[in-house]
């Protein structure tokens, strides 16, 4: 058991890229892989994983570049052209103002992508911690955090989070309180994993070892702990940008998330989904992305979870 | 058992009066009724503002505890929990909108999660085979579509349809709307109006449960007592029946309670949608229309739904797992 689990701090020691390269003998032989090479190689027999990766990829690159190829700024307003259908110089159609679909679409895509990974990134960390020291320290400690974790599952954090960024501070800046916001509310369910998996780890002898030589709590946690459950929170991490998209753009569309003038797929949903009977195509194109998104990032996440749970059957025939 | 239950339950209640009276203070101190007010025109004379604010305890001049103690005794002695910036009591609106909510929720979180436990434990029977692919991938979009986003395109699909047959078969607005003069056309109208939600519900619910009872199910199938059914000369379909899904069915019961238990709270997306006036679709007006006591009752409501899931849940494992029921 505990050479299993020290096995796995390698891995996941090699996971977060502090990774010696194997011997040039060991690659010549073609068979011996490290963990890393073995993951992705799993990783990259799920084919729809691969895909959502891809799609993943370019999406970011579109939200990242397609500022500066698409003909129409976000802002810009075409007199010429309000409600048309997509043509030849607004590809996806214009809004009611005359703006361009295409460039608020990109807009809003960076946006809510840039969101989702942040809260993403944020509630893990938040969970890794929280959980990994209420299982690390025990008794008043424990007690202390599991019941701020059970207060938190007990609030509607939509309505909560709705109320304090109605109430809270308007402005170009608003968007990073939401971040917050959604990353205080979405660490609760993995923390209570994160503790539950801690407490199996603390007791081994080489947790009791370093605590015998005196190093002190958070190296442990940092270094001893925290590395033997990464496989979990990067699977946490990856399917947190989903469900971090998915918090904000419901609550951009109820118009509680982003507010104009910035943009997210929420808030062009929400403007869109008034008359997408009669005008389909303010609604569609930020819907569609918005779901494609999503669907890829679950997908990835699946993938990651198969590749690298070594009890499951992505191993294929190779193994 | 008794004691742990009880000791449980009084845990829950006192977490449930924290988390309640954190939302009133929350709410009080971001939501601002006196706006409401002000944008009145003509405009309304300050003191007659401060005085209707008063009367409804809901004015920022008031120091936040004074109005938190009014509020409280209010809940507990008279049951009353407050009144709207204009008026209206709190309760009976929330008690009112329980209603709608119910009529709309039920029928469409039941028809999900059973078909999704069917399909779940149906498709991990085959899993890797076409079928499983195609069911499992459905899921995994259906999963990934909010319900904003899947309502619309229904309405859109609905609206192409009922304009291209010129039958106003589909209608998504409201509980109900015109009726016929034929018996029963009151139960025909409203099922008309039932019918799209229900199916967004059903895409909402469906796909969670065939992805956890899919992953339960194979668990169970590849379990050493299943196998030693098989070994011991039991026929496949019984095996699976009565051994594999059954097992894996207790785990799926403590979400089903939870899901159940916490029906109104996820239900703000297809109310506002289809212009139900539930409770979900109270809480967003609350939020947006500066109501301190509307959105703590609501949240006060949640919180309960949460917490008789919960509990459900473990009166549920106890009952369905016989580890437990025989300890």
């Amino acid at each position: 058991m505990s050479e299993q689990l020290i096995g796995e701090q390698v891995v996941a020691a090699e996971l977060s890229g502090e990774t010696d390269n194997p011997t040039p003998e060991e690659q010549r032989s073609g068979k011996r892989l490290n963990r890393r090479q073995l993951i992705v190689r799993r990783f990259l027999r799920n084919k729809t994983a691969v895909v959502g990766l891809v799609v993943f990829l370019l999406l970011a690159l579109l939200a990242i570049v397609g500022p500066y190829v698409t003909p129409w700024g976000w802002d810009q307003i075409d007199d010429s052209s309000f409600l048309s259908p997509p043509s030849a110089s607004h590809w996806l159609g214009t809004t009611q103002e005359g703006r361009d679909v295409l460039a608020l679409t990109i807009k809003g895509l960076s946006k809510s992508m840039l969101v989702g990974v942040l809260v993403a990134l944020l509630s893990t960390s938040m969970a890794a911690l929280v959980g990994s020291v209420a299982a690390y320290f025990g008794m008043i400690v424990e007690k202390t955090l599991l019941w701020i974790i059970d207060l938190l599952l007990v609030i509607p954090s939509f309505l909560i989070i709705a109320v304090i960024s109605t109430g809270g501070p308007q402005g170009a800046y608003s968007w990073l309180l939401l971040v917050l916001l959604l990353a205080a509310f979405g660490w609760m369910l993995t923390a209570r994993v994160v503790r539950s998996l801690t407490l199996a780890l603390k007791d081994l002898d080489y947790v009791q070892a370093a605590r015998f030589m005196s190093v002190p709590a958070p190296t442990i946690i940092v270094r001893h702990i925290l590395p033997n459950i990464s496989s979990l929170l990067v699977v946490d991490a990856t399917l947190n940008v989903g469900g971090a998209i998915l918090g904000e753009t419901g609550l951009s569309y109820f118009g509680f998330g982003i507010q104009p003038p910035d943009t997210s797929l929420g808030t062009l949903i929400a403007d869109g989904q008034s008359s997408a009977t009669v005008f389909p195509w303010i609604f569609l194109s930020p819907a569609i992305l918005l779901v494609i998104i999503v669907l890829s990032v679950n997908a990835i996440g699946d993938g990651l979870r198969d590749a690298l749970d070594p009890n499951s059957g992505a191993s294929g025939r190779a193994m | 058992m008794g004691r742990y239950l009880v000791r449980r339950l009084i845990n829950y209640i006192i977490l449930l009066f924290v988390a309640i009276s954190l939302a009133y203070l929350l709410a009080a101190t971001a939501l601002n009724p006196r706006a409401l007010y002000e944008v009145r025109n003509p405009p309304l004379p300050p003191a007659s503002i401060e005085a209707s604010l008063r009367q409804y305890n809901l004015s920022d001049k008031v120091p936040i505890l004074e109005r938190y103690w009014i509020w409280l005794k209010g809940v507990l002695f008279h049951w009353n929990w407050g009144y709207s910036p204009t008026g209206i009591p709190v309760g009976p609106e929330v008690a009112r909108r329980i209603g709608v909510s119910t009529r709309l929720l039920v029928l469409g979180t039941f028809i999900g999660i059973i078909s999704g436990v069917a399909a779940g434990a149906w498709s991990a029977v085959r899993q890797y085979g076409v079928r499983d692919r195609v069911l499992t991938v459905i899921s995994l979009i259906l999963l990934s579509t909010p319900t904003f986003v899947s309502a619309t395109i229904l309405i859109i699909l609905a609206t192409d349809f009922n304009n291209s047959t010129g039958i106003p078969f589909f209608e998504f607005t409201g509980e109900t709307g015109q009726q016929g003069t034929e018996p029963l056309a009151w139960l025909w109208d409203r099922l008309q109006h039932l019918l799209l939600p229900t199916l967004v519900l059903v895409m909402v619910n469906f796909p969670f449960f065939v992805r956890i009872q899919r992953n339960l199910m194979l668990d169970s199938l590849g379990a050493d007592y299943v196998r030693t059914a098989r070994a011991k000369g039991l026929r496949k379909e019984r095996a699976v029946m009565k051994h594999a899904l059954r097992t894996s069915l207790i785990p799926t019961g403590t979400y089903f309670a939870f899901s159940v238990a916490t029906l109104f709270t996820g239900a703000a997306f297809t109310e506002t949608i289809f212009s139900f006036n539930g409770l979900g679709q109270y809480g967003v007006t609350t939020i947006s229309g500066n109501d301190v006591n509307g959105t703590v009752a609501v949240t006060a409501f949640s919180g309960v739904c949460v917490l008789v899931g919960a509990m459900l849940s473990d009166v549920m494992v106890a009952i369905l797992d016989p580890r437990v029921r025989l300890s």
